[in-house]
Order: C-alpha cells, then structure tokens, then sequence
C-alpha cells in the first residue's frame, strides 16, 4: 500500500514543478502590479504639491516601466490560467464551479487595471496634473482587489469551504463563503504587505546603487526615500502579521506548522529551531531554543503544539527540510528588512537625512533581493506544506494531476521562455535606464512602451506627418 | 433533461466573448501573418509599419477576451473544461506557446526599437501569428466532431489530427489574415496611404476567397464527422450561416467597388465572423460536446452561474467608462501647458536641494519619543484585535 501511494504520488512532480516555477515568476511582476502605482503615485503627489521637477519626472518615468512589467504580467498570467486546466484537470473539473468564482472577480480588476494603466499614460500630457494623479487611484483599487481575489482563490485551497458535494459532484455553491474562506484575511494581508515590500525595496536598491556611485543629487535621493518609505512602513507591519499568521497556521493547519517548526511529536515545552536538517527523524546543523515554539504559540512554555505524528505518513508534507527552511528564510530576511528601515526611521526621526554611508546603501541595494527572496520562500512554505492535499483535506494533488502525457517536455520549454521574459523584465527597463541617463531628450519623449501612446501621437513636435507618403520614415 | 435558464444565458455570454476574441484576436494574429509575408526588410517595410500602427493596440484586449474564455468555461462547464484540457494537451500547449512568443515580442518591440531587435522580435511575432490560431481551430475542430471524451484517461491524438479538426485549424489561419487585411484597409486610408489600401485590398480579397473556399470544404466535411452539427447547421442555424455568408460577399463586393467605408467595411466582416461563431454555437446546442456531454449534465450550480452573470455585468459597468476615457484621450492632443520629459529634466537637474537637506527642524526629543511608542503600541492592538478573536475560534 505505502509502495502505491508512492508511486502515484510521484507522477505529479512535474507538473508541481512547472506550477511552481509560473506561478514563481509570476508573482514577482503581480507585485509591481499590485503595487508600483501607489508608488509611482506618491511620487507624482509629491511633484504636483511641491512643484517638484525631479519627483515628476521620476513618476513619469515609472510609469514607462510599470507599462512593461504589467505587459509580461499580462502574458505570465495568461499561462497560469492555461496551466489551472493543462495540468490539473482533476482539480478544474471537481472545484471549478467553485474556485472558478475568486478568478472570476479577478478578471473584472485586472480589466480595470490594464485600462487605467493605458490611461494613466496617455493620460501624463493630456490631463491637468491632479485630474492624472487621480487617474491612476483605480490602478492602485484595482490592484489590491485583484490581488485579493486571487490569493482568495489560493486560500481556498488551504481552507475549502461554500460547497456542497453530493456523490463528487457539487450541487450546491456559496459564493461568499468561498471567497472569504478562513483563511482569506490572513493570506491576503500579509501578500499586500509583501507587494508593497518587493516593489518597494527593489526600486529603492536600483536608486541606492546609484547612490553609492556617487550620484547624490535630488532625483537619486528622491528615487531612493519614496519607494523605501512606502517599504519601510510595510516591514513592521509584515513581522507582526507574519506572527499572527503562523499562530493561525498552527491552529488551522497544525501539520503544516509541524513541518515548519520540527515538530515530530505532539507536545509541550516544544522548542524553536533555527536552521537545521532533518534526517532521519534527527535535526543536524541547528540551533534550538528550549520552549520558545510553545511561547510564541501559546504565550507560555505549557502550550500544547500538534506534530506530525498526529497524522499516517502519507498525509504529511514531504521535503520538512525544504519547508522548514523557506520558514527561517522568510522570518530572516523579514526582520533584516525591519532593522534597514528602523535604521533608517532612527536617522529620519532624529535628523531629517538620508543614510548615505555604504554600510546602510549596500543592504539598501539589495533589499529589494531579500524581499523576492522572503516572498518566494513564503510561498513555498504554503505551497508545498499544503502537500499532498491540493485541496486541504479533500482532495489530493495525485488525484488532480493530467493524466496527459508531455508535462516533462512542457516544464522545459516554460522553464526556457521564463528565462527569456526574466531577459525581458530585467532588460528593457535597463535600456530604457540607459537611454535616459544618455540625455538626448527627443529620444525619451519619443519613446513608445505597451499600453502608451505611440511616439507619432506623442505631441506635434515629434509627430510623424500623418498624411505624407514616408510613412514608415524610421 | 434541458439545460436552465442559467447555464444558456452564461452560454450565451460565452459564445459572445469567443465572437470578441476571434475578431480582435483573429485581426491581431493575422497581422503578425501579413507581416510574415511582407517580405524582405525594405520592401516590406510600410506594410509592417501599418500593421504596427493600427493593429498592436488592440493586443491588450485579446488577452482579457481569452483569459474570459478560460475562466467563464472552468467556472460554468468545469467538466468540458477538463475534458479538453486533458485530451487536446498538445493543441492547447502548442498555442499557449504562441501567446507567450506573441507577448514576449510586444514586450519588446515597443520599448527596444532602437536596439535591431525588431527582427527577432518580428520573427517571434509571425510565428506565434501561425502556431495560435491553427492549433486553437484544431481544438474547436476536435469539440465540433465530438471527438473529446467526457472523462479522457489522457492525450487523444486522433481527435484533433482527424480532416476536420485539421481543416478547422487552416481555416482560423485563413480567416485571421481575412480579418485583419480587412480591418487594415481602411487604416491605411484615413493614414493618407492609397498604396497601402490598395495592398491590403488585394490582400482582403485574396484572403477572403480562400476563407471561403476552406469554410466550404470544413462544411462538408462537418457533414459525415459531425452529423448533429451539420443537420442543426443546415436547419435552425442557417439563417447566421446565411448571414455570414452573405456578410463575407458583402465585403469581397465593398473592395472590388473600393466602398472603402471605414465603419461600414469594419461592421460588415465583423458580422461575417459572428454570425458563423454563433451558429456554431446554436448548431452545438443543448451539447457541450456532441453527442456525448449534455448543456445541462455538465453546467456548474445555480450559484456559479448567476455569480458569473454578475461578474460580467460588473465588467461591463466598470470597465466601459475606462474605455470611454482611453478613448478621449487617444484623440485629444498633448495640453500645451504641461512640461515635456525635457523640461522636467532641466528643471530636476536645475535644482540641487537634496532631499536630506531640507531645512525643516525636526520636534523635540520628548515628542518624538512619544508619538513613536503610541504608535506601535495602537498598531499592535489593531492587528491583534482584527486577527486574534477569529484565530482563538
Ligand atoms: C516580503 C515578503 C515576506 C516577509 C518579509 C514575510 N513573509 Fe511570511 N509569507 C510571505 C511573504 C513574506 C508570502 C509570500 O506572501 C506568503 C506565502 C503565502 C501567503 O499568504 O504569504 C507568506 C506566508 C507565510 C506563512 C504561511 C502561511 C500559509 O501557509 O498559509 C507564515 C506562517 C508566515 N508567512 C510567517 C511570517 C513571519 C513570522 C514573518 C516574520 C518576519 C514573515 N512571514 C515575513
Ligand atoms: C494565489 C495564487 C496561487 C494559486 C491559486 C496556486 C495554486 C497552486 C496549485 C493548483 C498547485 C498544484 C497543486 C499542488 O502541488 O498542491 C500549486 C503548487 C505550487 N505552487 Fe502555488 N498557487 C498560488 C501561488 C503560488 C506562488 C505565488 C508561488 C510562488 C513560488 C507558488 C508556488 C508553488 C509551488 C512551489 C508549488 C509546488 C508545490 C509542491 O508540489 O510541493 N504558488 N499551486
Ligand atoms: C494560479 C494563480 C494565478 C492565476 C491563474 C493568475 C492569472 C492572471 C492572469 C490571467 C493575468 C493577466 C490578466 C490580464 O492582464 O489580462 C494576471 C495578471 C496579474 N496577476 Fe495573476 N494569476 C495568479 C496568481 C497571481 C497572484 C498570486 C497574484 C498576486 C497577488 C497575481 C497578481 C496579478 C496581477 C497584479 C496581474 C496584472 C498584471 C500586472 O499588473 O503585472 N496573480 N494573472
């Protein structure tokens, strides 16, 4: 029996890892999605109330590189809907009447999202400044909304509920209860939060490298204190939520949170490990703090923590190491980010300046790292610590899985294009980056990004002569 | 058993968006084919450059037509859903890559022009511009004859290799070029370009005759691989074959006139696709796939259908004041008052203040100190009081 599930448990992999990998990348641009025009916008905002030249023009050219990233979210999202039925027919066709209903929702703000992107745009020469900063509000609504809905879906998953089943098939659906599942308030909060700090973290690395090159000038300072204030302010905020949620994982999924924490038996004085690897039932390399799992748990040492042994072996998550790790990870690089930016309040707060020693602007260049890095080890943690179920406690991954043979062929060929769309994100930005530092100003007005208006419609100036017989001049 | 109301308006909502997609997207992907047959760099140059200007716009939308496709069929008829996306694999993966080709060289092409990236970019373009829509026709080819299994135990070659499904697939190929030379006529006369209009009238009528002529053969096929569709095609759904018909001469006869109407041209081809993407609809029906998987065996609860109505009407209300004002602003021009990039950046560069620099005193120690703890303290009652009370539960 145990040699069975095994075997059928193995088929997934594939597919598990080509899921992972989208969804992986994708999530990086969803959070610029989420999260790049709050920024953009509180540049602006800051540029339209001081008569600020250089916050405007660093909204300005933000806003350029929103329009790409959002462009390549647009198509990395696409895939992920193809791969919800490619890859897990099982799932798609038991549950999706009912996980089909938070993409739905998603669908309307993503809609709205890229409308208003365009908008915002075209928008920059054609609106008078306050009635564009207010054009961009609903790429910000719609952002947070979408993102909601979607990890709604996600947190579905982990705390199935709205359904009536009735000889496998669902009969009955409520779509609210669905959506807001319990563990809905929980993911959702704490993804926003995480957006806010890999957007804002990575575009402040970008300004903090050129800081420490020596570009100290109002544009570098600006480019760098808004979108690390906007990060800062989430970082607090993310270490306190991230305690809350893992005192609801260990009430709402204790196995889970057995797998986190090294928990193989249930019981109390349960002590904290840092680091450490599993083997055969032993933890190597690590450090324990008696106790300390049962006081953050329970506030107090008696606390009773649930371990895996609650339940038979093929109903626990595989690879703990994995999922362990990914834990500390996030946890580390979460208070890294919070002592950055409490460094950096201290400063503010005392003396109205900007760190500019490069023992603060190196961790600055790479915060932006740190959080991709906590962000995706979080979501391995969910992700894989939700295994084997891919419905908690209703459906297992195997019974989900295609039948349909070629996944390993396709995993390859998405592994290939993500790399080449990472070229992509990463390296148009930088071009256009190189293009404005160059200075020749024709050339950035001229420049035409997804969604914008294209450089014949950019102004009178530079408009190609609509009726001439060069069309095609360049 | 008939299928409730519910599951033929979510139905028809379906059939609707297909119709959107398979114009925009069918104008988008046939571009990327006249771009293909352009020919060499220089010659082919102002066609390319046309195609750019008046087809790339409309990419966005393709995605959310087809994403809606997606998510209206998984949440309404999750058993079809599955069912195709089991045994069609190949087809379907085959044109997901197209999409990301397509995607990857508008990601690019926009913002690299000055990088002789365009002939890569160009090259990913039309070749997504072929692999999409022939694989998507093969996929509806396969549904159409009933060839999906409802519970397929893997990949079926055969239903999307049969004569049918492969026609289907040239026909969506012949039918995007149609669509989109069509569309490109009148672009290039308000452009102010008589050879370019009359390069893509050619083009229109040349595509258009061998439309016809595969949606000949593909019908006559239909009749002995898919006898429920052909009787339907032939009884309660001819008046949209008719209507298509009759539409797609309409437009053949609009260019050989040069009528070259911009509205007109644009309504009338788009009837033609409609009409015969509704009749398909109306000829499947009350199967999801014929004869095998009824409307009314394999449509989600109530619930899932009505929320799926909701969401669309929300869509619409939502999103159509969004582009009512794209709109006005693609044909308003620049405001004068407003700085350009450049001015902005005299302006920035004019200025040294550095943000560090701000002569603003900051409020006594005390103060500080004060508001500091306050504050933390109300932020962690805040997140405690929201969470705690559920989570104890
Ligand atoms: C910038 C990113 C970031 C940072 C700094 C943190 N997290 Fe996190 N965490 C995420 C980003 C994230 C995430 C990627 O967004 C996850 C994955 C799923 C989810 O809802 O959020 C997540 C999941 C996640 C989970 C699992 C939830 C589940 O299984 O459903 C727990 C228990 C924590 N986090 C706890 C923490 C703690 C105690 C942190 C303290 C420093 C922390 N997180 C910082
Ligand atoms: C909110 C949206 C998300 C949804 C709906 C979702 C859904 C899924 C599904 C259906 C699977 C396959 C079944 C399974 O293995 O359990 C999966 C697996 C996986 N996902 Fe997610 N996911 C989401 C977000 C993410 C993100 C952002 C990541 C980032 C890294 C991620 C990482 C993974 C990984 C690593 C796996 C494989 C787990 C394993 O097989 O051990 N997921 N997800
Ligand atoms: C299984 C999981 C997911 C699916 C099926 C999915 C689906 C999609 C689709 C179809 C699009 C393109 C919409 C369009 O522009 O036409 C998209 C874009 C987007 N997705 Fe996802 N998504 C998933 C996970 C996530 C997650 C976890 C987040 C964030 C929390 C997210 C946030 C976004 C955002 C913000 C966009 C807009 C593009 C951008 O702004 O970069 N998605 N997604």
């Amino acid at each position: 029996m145990g040699a069975m599930v095994h075997v059928l448990a193995a088929s997934p992999v594939p597919a598990r890892s080509q899921m992972g990998s989208s969804l992986g990348f994708h999530i990086i641009l969803a959070c610029f999605g989420v999260a790049f025009a709050a920024v953009t916008m509180t540049a602006e905002w800051i540029g339209i109330k001081r008569g600020d030249a250089a916050a405007l023009l660093l909204a300005r050219r933000w806003s350029k590189v929103m329009a790409v990233l959002v462009a390549v979210g647009a198509v990395s999202g696409t895939v992920l809907s193809y791969e919800m039925g490619l890859l897990w027919p099982g799932l798609m066709g038991r549950f999706g009447a009912v996980i089909g209903l938070p993409f739905s929702v998603e669908g309307i703000f993503f809609f709205l999202e890229a409308i208003f992107v365009g908008v915002y745009l075209y928008g920059w020469q054609r609106l008078p400044p306050w009635v564009h900063w207010w054009s961009g509000m609903p790429i910000v609504v719609a952002g947070i909304l979408g993102a909601i809905s979607v990890v709604a879906a996600n947190s579905w998953m982990n705390s199935p509920a709205g359904y009536t089943l009735s000889h496998g098939k669902i009969t009955q659906v409520n779509p609210v209860a669905v959506y807001f599942n319990t563990s809905t308030p929980y993911e959702t909060t704490h993804m926003l939060l995480a957006a806010y700090m890999v957007t804002g973290f990575l575009v402040a690395g970008v300004y903090a490298a050129g800081l420490l090159r020596g570009r100290r000038d109002r544009y570098h300072r600006l480019g760098f204190a808004i979108p690390f204030t906007i990060a800062g302010i989430a970082a607090p905020l993310q270490v306190m939520m991230g305690d809350v949620v893992a005192r609801f994982i260990s009430q709402n999924q204790p196995v889970k949170f057995a797998a986190m924490e090294y928990i193989p038996r249930t019981r109390r004085d349960a002590p904290e490990w840092l680091g450490g690897i599993l083997i055969h039932g032993h933890v190597y390399f690590g450090a324990a703090i008696p106790a300390f799992d049962s006081m953050l748990v329970g506030f107090s040492p008696r606390t009773r923590v649930i371990g895996w042994d609650s339940v038979p072996a093929d109903q626990r998550p595989p690879l703990p190491t994995l999922i362990h790790l990914s834990f500390d990870l996030m946890v580390g690089m979460g208070l890294f980010l919070f002592a950055l930016a409490a460094w950096q309040g201290w400063w503010w707060w005392f003396h109205r300046r900007l760190l500019v020693t490069p023992w603060f602007l190196v961790p600055a260049a790479l915060g932006g790292v740190a959080a991709v890095t906590a962000m995706e080890a979080g979501w391995v943690v969910t992700e894989v610590g939700r295994q084997p179920w891919i419905v908690y406690h209703v459906l297992l991954v195997s019974n989900a899985v295609t039948p349909a043979g070629g996944v390993s062929v396709t995993l390859w060929v998405v592994l290939v294009l993500y790399g080449v769309l990472t070229v992509v994100s990463i390296g148009v930005p930088m071009i256009m980056s190189r293009r404005w530092r160059r200075g020749v100003a024709a050339e950035e007005q001229a420049e035409q990004v997804p969604y914008g208006p294209s450089p014949a419609d950019a102004g009178p100036a530079q408009g190609v002569p609509r009726a001439s017989a060069g069309g095609p001049a360049a | 058993m008939s299928p409730s109301p519910e599951a033929i308006a979510v139905g028809v909502i379906l059939f609707v968006v297909i119709a959107a997609y398979a114009l925009f997207g069918g104008a988008d992907f046939g571009g990327g084919i006249w771009d293909l047959l352009a020919g060499s760099v220089e010659h082919g140059a102002k066609p390319r450059w046309l195609i750019d200007e008046a087809i790339t716009p409309v990419w966005e939308a393709n995605h959310v037509w087809l994403i809606f496709v997606l998510v209206l069929l998984w949440t309404a008829f999750p058993t079809a859903f599955a069912a195709i996306m089991t045994a069609l694999f190949v087809p379907l993966s085959l044109s997901l890559l197209g999409i990301v080709l397509r995607g990857v060289g508008f990601a690019f092409r926009h913002t690299a022009q000055r990088l002789r990236m365009e002939q890569l970019t160009g090259a990913l373009f039309a070749a997504s511009s072929l692999i999409t829509p022939f694989f998507m026709g093969t996929v509806v080819g396969a549904v159409v004859t009933g060839q999906v299994p409802v519970h397929p135990a893997g990949n079926v070659l055969a239903a999307w290799t049969s004569p049918t499904a492969i026609l289907t697939g040239f026909l969506f190929v012949a039918a995007c070029a149609y669509v989109s030379a069509v569309f490109l006529v009148p672009e290039a006369l308000q452009r102010g370009h008589q050879d370019l209009t009359h390069y893509f009238a050619v083009r229109a009528t040349a595509a258009g005759l061998v439309t016809g002529a595969l949606a000949g053969g593909t019908f006559a096929e239909l009749s002995t691989s898919a006898p429920h569709v052909f009787t339907r095609l032939t009884g309660i759904a001819l008046p949209l074959v008719a209507v298509s018909i009759a539409a797609g001469i309409a437009v053949l006869c609009m260019i050989w006139l040069r009528w070259y109407h911009p509205l007109g041209l644009r309504v009338v081809a788009a009837i033609a696709v409609a009409a015969v993407v509704w009749g398909w609809g109306l000829a499947q029906y009350p199967y999801l796939f014929p004869t095998s998987l009824l409307l009314a065996a394999g449509s989600a609860p109530t619930a899932s259908l009505v929320t799926e109505f909701v969401v669309t009407g929300l869509a619409i209300l939502l999103v159509a004041p969004g582009f009512v004002l794209l709109y006005l602003l693609q044909q308003r021009r620049v405001l004068t008052a407003a700085e350009t990039d450049a001015d902005l950046r005299m302006a920035a560069d004019l200025e040294p203040a550095g943000v560090g620099q701000v002569a603003v005193a900051p409020p006594p120690f005390g103060a500080r100190m004060t508001t500091a703890l306050v504050l933390t303290m109300l932020a962690i009652r805040a997140i405690r009081d929201l969470f705690s009370a559920r989570g104890r539960r």
